[in-house]
This record gives C-alpha cells, structure tokens and sequence, in this order.
C-alpha cells in the first residue's frame, strides 16, 4: 500500500466507490485534500451499505414505534419488551454479495455477524433464522451455492451453539448472478440491562477485544453497494473468513464483563470495522475519539492505516470501559483467551483522529462523517398495474389429484428437511417447535413464556406488484406467527433490492416499502430493526424484488401453541378466510401452466386481522387442535403438509361450484387458515365466526391414511410423502431438475 | 449425585447439560472450567458435555484431551468413578484414551440434527439401569463427525465383552443401515470403558427430558444414574 499522503485523483476517488459530487461533498466538508486513509473512511461510511443513502428517506416513513418497543432502528438490533423484566433483541441482516462469491464463509460470516449485533446489546442469542433466495434449480451453480450457503449457516450457527429454528428457502431464476443469504438472530436479555452504542464520558479507555486484525474484508461494504459481473469471482478476497469458535468466546467474554458491570458502550466491528465502531460511538455519544493504531492486535504484519481502518476482519468488539473496571474486564478477556487492547480514548473535541507510528493518518469530523452522508431522493417509477386474471382464463392442466403431488415436488413447495436436518436446531433445550411448521417456537428461559418466530416473502408477488407484495410479506409473517397461536410483536425487515439508480428499481423499492408500513400500522406489527441491500444485479438484470421479513411474536404459555399437524381421527376441517380461487402469480400457474403473469392477490389487511385474531382465540382457549396458514399453492398443499406432519389422512367435502376446482384447491387468496376441531365443537365455533363476522366454512373431515380430494383418486399419505421429502435431496445428489 | 460438568472453550451444551442434571436429580452440578487441576471434593459423576471444544480444530476433541482439567477426570475414571461423555465429550473420551475407537465425519459428509432411535443393549450398567435391555428409545443427534470406527479386533472386544450399550436402530428395534444416520460400524452409538463406568455416547439424552418439549425419552438415563449413585452412598 501506498504512502498516507499520495495525490488523490479521480480514478482513484472512482475506485472508492464515491460519485464526483459525493467527492465535492467531502471536499467542502473538511475543506482540504483527504489523505488516502480519509478517503478510505469517506469510502467505508458512505457507501449505500453503511450509510442508506438511497433508502433512507423511504424508511423513515416506517411504523417504528409500538408499546412494547423499547429500542426501534438506529442500533446494532431492535429490542422490544416481552414482559416478566425481560426483553428481545433481534435483527436481520443480508450477506448477499460474499457468499455468492464463497457460499461457505460469506454464509457462515453473515451468521456471525448478526448474532454479535444481538449479543453486543447484552442479550443472549437463543435462535437463529435465516431466508435464502437461490437461482434456478438448473443454472450451473446453484447446487453449489445451496450446498456451500447452508454448510456454512450450519458451521457457524453449530459451532456457537445457537439453535437454528426457522427460515424459508426459493428458486428462481432471477437469482441466477446473485443469491440471497439473510440471516436473523434473536437473543434474550434483562430489559434494564440493555447496552448501547453511544459512548459517554471524556478521557474513557476505548478497548478493542477479541480476534486480530488482518487483511480479510477490506471495502467488503463497498463490495455489497456495487452490481455484480462476469469478473465478480475476483472479488472473492474481499470476503471474510468466520471463526465461530473465537465468536463463542467472545460471546462469554462480552456477557460477563457485562454482567460485571465493566461496559459504558460496546459496538460491534461489523461493516467498515474499527472505522464504522469508533466513529458510531463518538457521534452517539456527542465526543471526539483518537485511536492509536500501533496499539491494535494485528495478525498480519505491516498493516498500514489504511487497511486497518478498512478491514472486516471478524470476531472484534469495540468498547468502552469505565477505567476503575479496566483490570478486572482484561482479566476476563486473558481467560477467554481473547486479545484485550486499550487503543484509544474518548475526548471532547468532536474530532475522529487517527494514529500511526507517530504521524496522524486522519482527522475528521466525528458527527458529520455519518450525519452529512450524502442523502438521495431517487427517481422513481411505478410499474402499471397487472390485470386480474380470471380463474376461467387459466386452463386446468392435470387432476387435482396430479397436480398436488406435481406441486409438491417443486423446489419451492417441497420439505426443506435436507437443509434444516444440518441446522442443530434443538441445542438450548427450548425449541418447543422445531422447523417445518408456521413459525418456530421457543421457550423463553424455565417459560411459560414463549417466543414465535418466522421469515417471510412472497418476491414474485413484489415483483407483480411491490405495494401489495410488501404489505403480503409482513401479512403472512403476522398470519404464521398466529397460526401457532402467538400474538405478532414487531418485526424486522431486510429489504434487498436491484440498483436503486434505475428508476423502475427505485419504483420497486418505494412500492414495497410503502406496502410493508400499511400492514405494519394496521396490524400494529412495527418495524425495529432492519437491513437494506441493494444492487442486486450480475451485468444489468436484477432480483426479483425481496423485502424479507422476520418476525416475532409472544405466547404466554408455550405448551398451548398449536402445530400444524393433524391430531386424530374424526375431526373436522375449517377454512377460515375468503376463498376466490386467485390463480394470478400462484404457483398453480407458474408450476404447471409455466405463467408467472397477472395480479397478486390483495391482503385485506382489516380481514387478515380478524382473521387471525378469531384463529387465535381459538388456538389459547384449547379448541383448535391443528393450524396452518395457506400461502404458496393454496389449500390443497396446506392440507396435504398438516395431513403428513401428522400422518393422518382427510376426506374433503365438494368444492364450491362457483369456482374452477383447480382455483379453488390451488388459489392463493389471502388472509386464510386450515384449522381443525373435535367434530362435536365444529357448529359452536361455525356460530361463533358468525357472531364475529369470520368466514369460516366446514370441508371436510380427518381419518384414513389417504388424502381424498372430491371425484379424485384417493392419494396415499406415503406417496405424497415420497414427493414431498424426495425432491431437494435428489437434487443435492446431482439428480438434473425436472421441468413442466 | 454430586456431579461435575467440565466445561472447555467452544463446549456449548454445557447449559443444556446441566438444566438436565438439576432437573432429574434435584442437585446443580459443579462447573468445572480446563484450566483447573482439580474437580470438587466428593465428585461422583464427571460429564464431559456436547460442543465444539477448541472449533473442533486439529480433530474433534484432540486439543480438550490435553487440557490440564483431564488428568483429574483420568485420575477419577481410573478410580471407577461414573464418567459420562456426550457428542464431542465422547470424542474427547476417545481422544484421552479413556475409550477405545475414533469418531471420523459422517457417511454422508454432512452434520445431522434429526431424532434417532436408540436400541439400548443392556440394562445392568449404572448408565442404563433406566432402561429395559432391547428397549427402543428416541433421542436427538446433533453431529458432523459421529461415525464410529475401531479395528477389528476392538470391536470384537466391544461386542464380546457387551460393551456396546446403545446402537441405532430402527423404531421397532431392528439394526437396519437405513436407521444408521452416520455410518457407525455396528451402528455403535455410545459404548463403555472396560470397567463399565466410563459412557461415550453421540446422540443428547440430555435433549429429551421434558414431555413439553417433545419427549422424555433421555431422563431414564439421568434418573438411574442418580438412583445408582444413591445405592452406592
């Protein structure tokens, strides 16, 4: 690396990712040349992925705030009240770019990185979710990317010993140059005992703690704020490498010298490293901070400034320690054996100054290298609606009968057992519910308590159209948490997109955006954490649209959660919701008429409201004996899932003739459960959905060890089983995807 | 019971392991860090718990047999004293040299968490008093390296001297490959020290202990080691 104080030319300002004007913006900032250390701490702070200078203005307009939320976005994690003293904290973050390039550590770092974000605000990690987006089952990489992306969820997520509950998995083609890796964690912590970012206090030690610091990561934010192409490969230096074991420790560390009330603030070395840590701290805290680099741990020899500052090197804490506590806090660290460094110290200068062998490399100042980002309000366009598409306009392509077992074995409707079988999903004691259902459950401490969890999004619904897809994917994630009986808390949103600079991605995101803070206010489900990740895109063609949501939700009692499972024989099955046999963007269409065309179905966010309340009711009061929320494929894959989780069959009642049978059994209307109920309760609660103005209709009855759909063959539970679980473990092995 | 459960760096079920302990016999155990030389006055019951000792770097389990905590736990088993490892403490009894064999990666290359089903082979071990022999019992595994292999010649010492305590099975008790999620020869899933009171197991009783967690099928092993150890007090 070249000298501190080199001629700073606009091929170079280019290579650091900042635009002329963003580049002029500086340059009145500070009022002279940067040096080439500044230049790389401008570069670091305000790419997209650190400073949401594209998205910012659109997230502000987000619910953030709800009675139980303690702290909304604008910290490493969000942290609501769950009561009894106790709070949750959780985030979901992308690591998209880095593990298309190396699955296996972009993957594994991208775990790493969110359960710091958690555990640095002095929470406990206790599970683990993620949501991945692959390219086509038949593109040349996916296998690979599928196979490296989850070993590498698992080897971290294992290895730290967070069980990992929940998460969903799809393929689509347009995910082909750029793989989705989302990753959430959610920890438990005493609700007074939260720590923070901001530092307080003038002449405070600033501690660096846990692994050394080496070349791995440099510009790895300004990696995931650019578009991907051909020579994307070349990049791969640029991702970390993860040490779970190092995290662990570092896990324990942090939480006892918390515990031994050491911390004043602590941030996390997440993006940007030591740069994004030390100035977040100053500028929260309204002080200036001097770091002296010779003090840092390197595990490389001859760092210079420039790429200590950079480096995303993992597994580093940054704190800040009350000094009468210094001893006492590396003595833990030394037994960890984790590295414990006094690097600098707080000041009230307001003024970010960096040291190196004698020579100041930087001086900067501290509030207005996060606050004067730069700041834009792109254009944008929305795409023309879609038509509805009438069911009668889409021709019935199989049996009913064919078609569920065909849907079943799709790669986006069968089992994901082969993923989560490598997830250590029990470790912990508390994973009530383990994955495969609507939402995971976990039990919080001795319980009763419970926490629901899930990721969702439907991206071909965002794509149809952003507004309503945005306000589905934080309907279904409210819809599965009550489908275990859980009341929805707040949520997180992780929100990746393509290049914001072209309007109609730009129209995408404000569409989707919109559409999540309508059904976040009307299902007071606010927003407390969350991610952006935009440019998404390989030579020019982007994502499909992706605003995944996590959420949590609380049960009081955990032991009364409902699974999706069918219990015995003899009961009756329920609809709960408005069935209008919806084909547009169904998988109905997509799988077997090859059609991904027309309107997403519209969530009546009022219904889905009710809905749900009505099935919760009935989920805590002890009568609904099995839930599922329908979702992709409709009801006739909701049936066939609760009748395999609980191998006992159905006979289902005539379909309504109003509607296609294909659209009745495989539309995707909104705002539905499938419930059962002991056959002698069926008519109260039928009364009672009246009374509540609740559609819910009888359709049939539990028993048998067959699926017996009206004038179809009566499908075995077993073949429907070999479909289901067959597909993905095929594929891993090499098997060649089928196609329509 | 006055158990003591060691805890190296990267070990992670030492939590779970010791909800468990307290939960059956009504006692907390010791937590006992690799560091120390000692275990607490009037230990009973050494259990080494799941996780990933040191990142599992070098070979699972080959840099916690070395720890200086281990000499202790040597000194314990050599003097017959109740020694249970679990997952990566199985490893780790492996790697001491308190029992025989070596746990290489699974057949199919790829960490596991599924429940299994457990053919539990004798009933007259303090390990397995709990059980019935030829009781079918369903456990959770949570392993990439569980594969169970010894030379020949051990493992016809483990099968002649009934030393194989658990072997997966299928639900009905049958040893059947399609049931064997790791490849283990014999489906060895836990065996015992020559003397019968060292227990090396992959699969986490210590996982199913509560009906409302899902199932309680692990207690038996917890709930006779304490019944037995109160015999012999």
């Amino acid at each position: 690396m070249t000298a501190n104080n080199i001629k700073i030319t606009p091929e170079l300002v280019a290579e650091h990712g900042l635009k002329a004007d963003e580049y002029k913006r500086l340059l009145d900032l500070i009022g002279r040349e940067p040096t080439l250390t500044e230049l790389g701490i401008f570069s670091a702070m305000w790419n997209e992925h650190c400073s949401y200078k594209s998205s910012k203005v659109h997230l502000r307009t987000l619910p953030t705030k709800g009675p139980h939320v303690i702290q909304g976005p604008g910290e490493n994690a969000g942290v609501i009240d769950i009561g009894d003293g106790l709070a949750c904290v959780f985030k979901m973050e992308s690591h998209n770019h880095p593990s298309y390039i190396e699955p296996y550590q972009g993957a594994a770092t991208g775990v790493g990185g969110i359960l710091r974000d958690v555990f640095t605000m002095g929470a406990r990690p206790i599970a683990c979710l993620n949501a991945l987006s692959f390219g086509a089952p038949g593109h040349p990489k996916t296998r690979h990317l599928v196979g490296g992306v989850v070993a590498g969820i698992g080897g971290y997520g294992n290895s730290f010993g967070v069980p990992t509950v929940g998460g969903s998995v799809r393929f689509h083609a347009r995910y082909d140059g750029n793989c989705l890796v989302n990753a959430m964690a959610v920890g438990i912590a005493e609700k007074d005992k939260i720590f923070y970012a901001a530092a307080s206090g003038v002449g405070m030690p600033i501690v660096y703690l846990g692994s050394k610091t080496g070349r791995d990561g440099i510009h790895g934010a300004s990696m995931a704020s650019a578009e991907f192409d051909d020579d994307s490969d070349e990049k791969r230096p640029t991702v970390q490498v993860g040490d779970p074991f190092a995290e662990k420790l570092l896990l324990e560390a942090c939480l006892e010298i918390m515990h031994k009330g050491c911390v004043i603030a602590i941030q996390d070395m997440g993006a940007a490293g030591l740069t994004s840590s030390a100035t977040e701290m100053g500028a929260k805290g309204d002080l200036g901070v001097t770091l002296d680099l010779d003090k840092v741990p390197c595990r490389e020899e001859n760092m210079t400034a420039y790429e200590m500052m950079l480096s995303e090197s993992q597994e580093r804490m940054l704190m800040v320690l009350k000094p009468e506590k210094e001893k006492e806090a590396e003595a833990i660290f030394r037994k960890w054996g984790l590295d414990f460094a006094v690097i600098g110290e707080t000041n009230a200068s307001k003024r970010f100054v960096v040291r190196h062998k004698g020579e100041v490399m930087a001086d900067l100042p501290i509030k207005e290298l996060g606050d004067s980002a730069p700041e834009y309000k792109r254009p944008f366009v929305s795409a023309a609606k879609l038509l509805v598409i009438d069911a009668d306009d889409v021709k019935a392509q199989a049996g009913i009968a064919d078609a569920l077992e065909w849907l079943l074995a799709t790669p986006d409707l069968c089992s994901k057992r082969w993923v989560w079988e490598q997830y250590d999903h029990i470790i912990g004691g508390n994973t009530v519910q383990r994955p495969g259902g609507d939402a995971a459950v976990v039990r919080v401490e001795e319980g009763p308590k419970g926490l629901a969890l899930t990721t969702d999004v439907t991206p071909r619904y965002c794509e149809a159209d952003p507004f309503e897809g945005g306000k589905q994917a934080v309907a279904e994630c409210w819809r599965n948490l009550t489908a275990v009986g859980a009341t929805p808390l707040a949520i997180t949103d992780n929100l990746n997109f393509g290049n914001p600079e072209r309007p109609e991605i730009m129209g995408q995101f404000v569409g989707a955006v919109r559409g999540i803070g309508e059904a976040c206010k009307v299902l007071d489900f606010p927003v407390v954490s969350g991610n952006v990740s935009l440019y998404n895109e390989t030579n020019g063609k982007a994502i499909l649209p992706t605003p995944s949501i996590g959420g949590v939700g609380l049960i009081d009692d955990f032991t009364k959660s409902a699974t999706l499972a069918f219990k015995r024989e003899g009961e009756t099955i329920l609809l709960v919701g408005e069935t209008t046999g919806w084909l547009g963007q169904s998988m109905y269409m997509r799988e077997l008429c090859s059609r991904e065309e027309g309107a997403p179905p519209p969530v009546d966010l009022i219904e889905e409201r009710e809905n749900g309340d009505f099935v919760r009711a009935l989920i805590l009061d002890g009568t609904a004996t099995a839930v599922h929320d329908l979702s992709d494929g409709g009801l006739a894959v909701a049936m066939a899932e609760m009748a395999m989780a609980g191998s006992v069959g159905a006979k289902l009642d005539d379909a309504p003739d109003d509607i296609p049978a294909h659209a009745f059994w495989f539309g995707e209307d909104q705002a539905r459960y499938l419930m059962t109920v002991p056959a002698a309760k069926a008519k109260a609660v039928i009364d009672r959905a009246r009374n509540a103005s609740v559609l819910v209709s009888r359709i049939g009855t539990t028993g048998g060890d067959t699926l017996v759909l009206p004038g179809e063959r009566a499908i075995p539970l077993a073949a429907l089983h070999d479909k289901f679980e067959g597909w993905l473990p095929g594929y891993m092995a090499g098997e060649p995807p089928a196609v329509v | 019971m006055k158990a003591a459960v060691v805890v190296f760096p990267g070990i992670n079920r030492e939590r779970d392991m010791a909800r468990t302990l307290k939960l059956v016999s009504g006692v907390e155990p010791a937590m006992v860090w690799h560091a120390d030389t000692q275990l607490p006055a009037g230990t009973d019951l050494v259990v080494i718990p799941g996780g990933f000792s040191y990142g599992d770097y070098l070979r699972c389990g080959a840099i916690a047999a070395r720890a200086p905590i281990m000499d202790a736990v040597r000194a314990h088993a050599g003097k017959g004293g109740l020694t249970l490892g679990v997952c990566n403490g199985f490893q780790i009894l492996c790697e001491a040299g308190l029992l025989p064999g070596v746990l290489m990666r699974n057949a199919q290359l790829r960490f596991i968490c599924r429940d299994v089903y457990l053919k539990v082979e004798r009933s007259d071990t303090p390990f397995t008093r709990g059980y019935n022999a030829g009781q079918v019992i369903r456990v959770p595994v949570a392993h990439g390296e569980g594969n169970y292999i010894a030379d020949g010649e051990t493992i016809a010492r483990l099968e002649g001297e009934g030393r194989v305590i658990f072997r997966y099975a299928s639900p009905d008790g049958m040893i059947d490959p399609n049931w064997n999620h790791n490849g283990a020869i014999n489906g060895i899933a836990g065996i015992v020290s020559e003397r019968g009171n060292v227990l090396g197991m992959m699969p986490h009783p210590e996982n199913h202990v509560e009906a409302a967690i899902g199932r309680t099928d692990g207690r038996g092993l917890f709930a006779g080691l304490a019944d037995a150890l109160k015999r012999a007090a």
